[in-house]
């Protein structure tokens, strides 16, 4: 169990960073014009609620310690208020993080269907037509705009063929899981060639080593020297990958849930920004950091664990 | 990105050359067309991007109008000549001062290590801790929409990648023998990292940013799709989505056209980098 020590010790290593994200929210805020209570309480504010926010957020007092304010604040989970929705940030984030979590989550097991078996095709016709085909398909696919090819999906899945909704959510798992099946195809279709390209040099390599070498001595069919020993040991590069990536990917999930309407944080954020709701947008960009930094430390737990070999 | 020519057989060999040149032929064919359309726009584009025409609102393609016309009468060809000028500008300009910045800064941080170097790492973790876009579109929240605010958040985010680069190739180059050479011969530490160290650490940025510049042209259309870069009525691509949008069911070529710009201008950066990352023999 020690090959696990770093799970204890790991989480202390973040605490610069979080500090360090809790100072850059800070400061993007403050460094918006104008007096911050009626930047943070929009034009149409009270005297009274103005008198308030300056108070909780010790507005009258020097910068440093305005910013010791803002960490007690967090430390009570007290984000501030919304004020296009007037109800918390926290509360209104919370009610926003399913449907983008299912988007990520639905993204990057489509990205993984769509990229296992193209990198499989290509590292096992390496450098033969099938192998160079894909390689120029996977450089067109980067360029992909998200908006772009999302508004392409919905005129062939949703207005030719009509299979599936052109946005929105829906309340049953069902019913949300069609609602997701084509933004997380237009994430997928960017995702899954930058997999696909990593994935495969993995497997290239796979398939030169001692390992799959003795497989075949011992007159193992290649196709499961493939599925036993190539693609277990070509996977923890991936990982790492996704969890590179994974900063890449939300960013991608803020367009597309604009794209699809679908009403998650990404959505909320790009409101945010035009109904100048920056204690919103202080507060869904701070979420998304900590999932992000959350998201590298399962990534590590996940490396540790498909890999008996690395140690961190 | 290509194999190791152990794949032996002359004829691959002869194929796999033909490709690394023909690769960077691609790239540097299309890079000049789309170059070309953007100085030329005034002479090439044949109506005014602008210019609204009530008698001809939505006519799919046509010999008159090869890329159809918009709600507004508008003519797409023309639109997406002129789009040429801003997009290339966001591709250019959204890579050239994150690399200027970055590379300083990797160079000095590199170079000198210890507590510079400390401090400096910690700074890129925290700005790589943010999802790029979300800390792209928070500065522009504060900024205010527009192509300046895209080009100031691009320069105070954007850097970190060269930086991490460079400063990983000073760490290993620092030590190499004409490194101490040209310390013991007296030369001054400026000249020893900018004109001995930097030109042999530059070749990874280099190819790096010829695949920034799709990543940078994709969040600077996406930024005006969402509406807070280049403001209509100017041609830009990402807003011509965001304006055919409504109509992407009864007139598809609204869309199509732009969209089909910014991969093809896409492609030719990603073919440049591959070409580039063969010939200097740099891989990922």
């Amino acid at each position: 169990m020690h090959r696990y020590k770093f799970v204890l010790y790991r989480p202390l290593q973040f605490l610069p960073v979080l500090f360090g994200i809790s100072i850059i929210t800070f400061i993007l805020v403050r460094l918006i014009p104008g007096d911050p209570a009626r930047v943070l309480l929009g034009t149409r504010a009270t005297p009274e609620a103005i008198a308030r926010i300056r108070e909780q957020y010790g507005l009258d007092e020097p910068f440093l310690v305005q910013y010791l304010y803002f960490l007690r604040n967090l430390a009570d989970g007290e984000m501030g208020r919304s004020i296009l929705y007037k109800i918390d940030v926290l509360k209104l984030i919370l009610t926003r993080i399913e449907p983008t979590l299912m988007l990520v989550l639905c993204s990057v097991v489509l990205s993984v269907l769509i990229a296992v078996p193209v990198a499989a095709v290509a590292a096992r016709n390496q450098g033969r037509f099938a192998d160079q085909a894909i390689r120029v398909i996977s450089t067109f696919g980067i360029g992909f705009p998200p908006f772009w090819l999302g508004l392409m999906l919905i005129i062939l899945f949703s207005v030719k063929l009509d299979i599936f909704p052109v946005s929105g959510y829906g309340n049953t798992l069902p019913e949300k899981l069609t609602h997701l099946f084509l933004p997380s195809l237009t994430i997928s279709l960017s995702l899954s060639t930058v997999l696909a390209r990593s994935l495969r040099a993995a497997m290239v390599e796979a398939l030169r080593s001692d390992v799959a070498t003795a497989a075949r001595a011992r007159g193992m069919p290649e196709s499961i020297v493939f599925w036993r020993h190539v693609l277990p040991n070509s996977l923890v590069p991936t990982v790492n990958l996704l969890a590179v990536n994974i900063g890449w990917l939300i960013g991608g999930t803020v367009v597309v849930e604009t794209v699809f309407a679908l009403p998650g944080m990404g959505q909320l954020l790009v409101r945010a920004i035009f109904s100048r709701d920056y204690m919103v947008v202080q507060g869904v960009a701070m979420v998304f950091a900590c999932a992000t930094v959350l998201i590298n430390f399962l990534a590590d737990i996940a490396t540790v664990a498909l890999d008996p070999r690395v140690k961190l | 990105m290509s194999e190791p020519l152990a794949v032996t057989a002359p004829l691959a060999g002869r194929l796999s050359l033909f490709r690394r040149r023909g690769t960077l032929a691609v790239g540097v064919f299309l890079l000049g067309a789309f170059i070309v359309l953007a100085l030329g726009a005034p002479l090439i584009a044949p109506y005014d991007p602008i210019a609204q025409d009530a008698a001809a609102r939505l006519q799919g393609p046509s010999w008159l109008h090869p890329f159809g016309t918009d709600n507004f009468g508008r003519d797409i060809l023309s639109r997406v000549i002129w789009g040429t000028r801003i997009d290339l500008q966001i591709a250019i300009i959204g890579v050239l001062f994150p690399f200027i910045i970055g590379t300083t800064l990797g160079t000095v941080a590199g170079f000198f290590g210890g507590i510079v170097d400390a401090i400096f790492m910690r700074l890129v973790d925290i700005i790589l801790a943010f999802p790029f876009l979300v800390l792209m579109l928070s500065i522009i929240a504060i900024l205010g929409p527009g192509l300046g605010s895209f080009y100031i958040a691009m320069a105070l985010v954007g850097w970190v990648s060269y930086a991490r680069l460079i400063r990983a190739q000073m760490l290993a180059l620092k030590n190499h023998d004409y490194a101490v050479a040209a310390v013991s011969l007296g030369f001054s530490r400026t000249r020893i990292m900018f004109r001995h160290l930097l030109p042999n650490a530059a070749a990874g940025s280099i190819v790096f940013a010829m695949s920034d510049a799709v990543l940078v042209l994709l969040s600077g259309a996406a930024i005006s799709y969402l509406g807070l870069g280049v403001q209509p009525p100017i041609a830009e691509w990402g807003v011509m989505v965001a304006e055919g949008q409504p109509f992407v069911t009864t007139a598809w070529w609204i869309t199509l056209f732009p969209g089909l710009s910014i991969v093809t201008l896409a492609f030719a950066f990603s073919m440049i980098g591959d070409g580039l990352a063969d010939l200097f023999g740099v891989h990922e």
